[in-house]
């Protein structure tokens, strides 16, 4: 994964809540099976509306996106956030986000900052006001920057270390190999096994 | 310590735990006891398996089977979409070549990935189950911590057998009384969310507790549990008891008869939140007064009663959620105002991993039994697994469906996701029991009203969205199934 500690670009207001992740990414670009090239997927129902924030300058080069409350609910589908990078966003701000959107952003280096709304709400008007403002969203001191609004930002520490360093968590793991193994000895007897099957 | 049911079931475990104290604290690593794989959210997790060079840890706690995609029609053709079909046969390879057990279209344990792991009786109480697939909640209803990860986090268990978990605040959901005739476990979930909200669950693990939860059978409580995600919830369960004992007794993967049964009900008999224990939050819901739910937005927590009227945006006080409600009422085209009865639909949806299993198939079924469908709409009956499929026919369910005008289908995730052929068209209404109402989540444009099965069943009756006690009595309605739950 690679290191996130600081990023400077456009940010794009995206005034709704309840984003969930079938607007992010419809269920019809879930059928690949590759982890990249889905950039013309993302917001794809939306992105037919010429209307659509993507769909004007200089949003479309966006990449801080700036969100309503409950962002990336329901579907667990990694593919919403591999959308998201692969179109350019670096970082996703909203007052709130769904639980495993967070984890799978975590895993896939977009950073996901919890913003308090009136913050925001005051960075939607600043965006909307001065289209192409550039916001500066900053892991080191967890704040966010734009235009004279400077914002605090949250996130766990496990996964601003795990940003900060770049790291993969499945090596992480296996460093504790041991304690898996040790613990896989003692499971009781009466646990199921997928394997050899059972007739019904 | 008192502990609740879903501290005790992470406690047993803890294969680590992280480094540190308070808001410092690493996430603990948790064993998986068992790992439920389908063909949209794997691949990428293989291929990271292979490129690395590493091994899947333990096949013998993993299971797959293909849903998402499958045709519910003509299964003995190949799949004519040509993403889908090489998705499902990257699975198959994957399988093949991981030593995966596999139950492929066409098996007699196919079907929706949560169907299939509580029919096999892989689903057990205390267990931490985990699947690429966020409606892994529905595990839950056996005591079991069940959640939805991403794709990374599958590769991770598949290279690990554990997840490095955070933890989590518990919710309590206290349910009691019982339920009127024509309310079933559907409405109470809908009405929880209502409640609570989409984000109202967040970061919390969710006991549904009282009463009028004891009293439900083991898929009620499926039911229940599978949509804990809709309120945005890590997991939710329900303490086992004697009707999930009964369930789980003779499944080919639980424990057999005599000292190993014996040995997994005592410690299943230890799985319950201490009298003591305190949740961080507690919600009341009174099982007495409710009425049939269903949803009139784009989001599972814009829900009324099924005899209330489409709520106006002014209703609601917070900005966000009056944005939410305009655009909702827009998107579904309808007028604040208008009683939810007035609305007609063209078509009826059973199906899904939150409402097709034998119970929500048979429950439909009593409904529709001698009476006549709408002629304007089109019902689809798609049960959740190639086996609830086989156990109806013996019933002679499938009949029944057929002789109403209903279409039964193959066993898979069809209409609920816009993901196979079966698909909504652009401004088609749907009486839908699965589980989102999103734009566009029965197919692009579509319009979907979250309803339990027999409200499904008494909507296509009469065109608009009904309740059972909307109908007038069936010809021959004496003729109740004697044994039905």
């Amino acid at each position: 994964m690679e290191k996130f500690t600081t990023h400077t670009g456009i940010g794009v207001p995206l005034r709704q809540s309840n984003v969930d992740t079938d607007q992010i990414i419809p269920a019809v670009y879930l059928k690949r099976i590759t982890r990249t090239g889905f950039e013309d997927a993302l917001f794809a129902a939306w992105r037919k509306d010429p209307a659509f924030i993507l769909n004007q300058e200089p949003f479309n080069a966006g990449s801080v996106l700036v969100a309503g409350p409950d962002f990336g609910t329901g579907s667990s589908r990694e593919h919403a956030v591999w959308a998201l990078k692969d179109y350019g966003f670096k970082t996703v701000l909203s007052s709130r986000f769904a639980d495993i959107f967070r984890g799978n952003s975590g895993k896939q280096g977009l950073l996901a900052a919890e913003l308090a709304q009136d913050d925001i709400e005051l960075i939607w008007k600043e965006l909307e006001n001065a289209p192409g403002t550039a916001v500066t969203v900053d892991l080191v001191s967890k704040t966010v920057q734009c235009g004279n609004i400077v914002a605090p930002f949250e996130i766990d520490d496990y996964t601003r270390w795990r940003l900060l360093e770049g790291l993969d968590d499945i090596g992480l793991t296996l460093k504790h190999e041991e304690d898996i193994t040790a613990f896989e000895a003692t499971r009781p007897a009466f646990m199921p096994k997928t394997l050899p099957a059972k007739l019904s | 310590m008192a502990k609740t049911l879903a501290e005790k079931v992470w406690g047993a475990h803890v294969v680590r735990k992280g480094d540190g104290e308070g808001a410092n604290a690493q996430p603990d690593l948790l064993f998986i006891d068992l790992h439920l794989v389908h063909e949209v959210t794997s691949p990428q997790a293989f291929e990271g398996l292979r490129l690395a060079g590493r091994p899947l840890r333990r096949p013998d706690l993993t299971i797959a089977t293909e849903d998402h995609n499958t045709p519910t029609l003509d299964i003995d053709k190949p799949i004519a979409d040509l993403t889908s079909r090489t998705q499902i046969q990257t699975l198959r390879n994957n399988c093949q070549e991981f030593g995966v057990r596999l139950h492929s279209l066409g098996d007699a344990e196919q079907g929706i990935v949560h169907v299939v792991g509580p029919q096999l009786g892989l689903t057990q109480p205390g267990m931490t189950v985990v699947c690429g697939d966020s409606h892994t909640s529905t595990h839950g209803a056996f005591g079991a911590l069940a959640m939805g990860i991403g794709t990374s986090e599958v590769e991770h268990v598949m290279a690990t057998q554990t997840l490095s978990l955070k933890p989590f605040k518990t919710m309590a959901i206290n349910v009691e009384g019982t339920l009127r005739p024509g309310v079933s476990a559907k409405d109470i979930i809908l009405a929880v969310i209502a409640k609570i909200g989409t984000g109202g669950g967040q970061g919390y693990v969710l006991e549904y507790r009282g009463s009028a939860i004891r009293a439900l059978s083991m898929e009620a409580r499926m039911t229940i549990c599978n949509m804990s995600i809709e309120a945005g919830a890590r997991a939710g369960l329900v303490a086992p008891d004697q009707t999930t004992y009964d369930y789980m007794f003779g499944r080919p993967h639980a424990p057999q008869g005599g000292a190993e049964w014996d040995a997994a009900v005592e410690y299943w008999n230890t799985l319950r939140s201490d009298d003591d224990a305190t949740f961080d939050v507690a919600v009341d819901l009174d099982a007495d007064t409710l009425e049939p739910f269903v949803t009139w937005g784009t989001n599972p927590g814009q829900g009324v009663s099924l005899s209330a009227k489409v709520p106006s945006p002014g209703d609601f006080g917070d900005e966000n959620a009056k944005a939410a409600a305009e655009r909702a009422l827009q998107y579904m085209g309808l007028e604040a105002g208008t009683p939810m009865k007035d609305i007609r639909v063209d078509t009826v949806f059973l199906g899904s991993c939150t409402n097709s299993r034998m119970e929500d198939l048979r429950a439909a079924a009593d409904i529709i039994r001698g009476r006549t469908k709408d002629p304007n709409i089109r019902m689809l009956v798609v049960p959740g697994s190639a086996r609830v499929r086989l156990e109806a026919e013996a019933e002679g369910l499938d009949k029944v469906f057929k002789d109403f005008g209903a279409e039964w289908r193959f066993a898979g995730c069809s209409m609920c996701l816009g993901m196979n052929p079966d698909q909504l068209e652009p401004g088609e209404r749907c009486a839908s029991t699965s589980n989102r109402n999103f734009e566009g989540r029965q197919g692009k444009g579509g319009r979907t009203h979250l309803v339990s099965p027999v409200v499904a069943a008494a909507t296509a009756v009469r065109g608009t969205l009904s309740s059972p006690s909307d109908l007038d009595p069936a010809p021959g309605s004496a003729a109740v199934r004697s044994d039905a739950a």
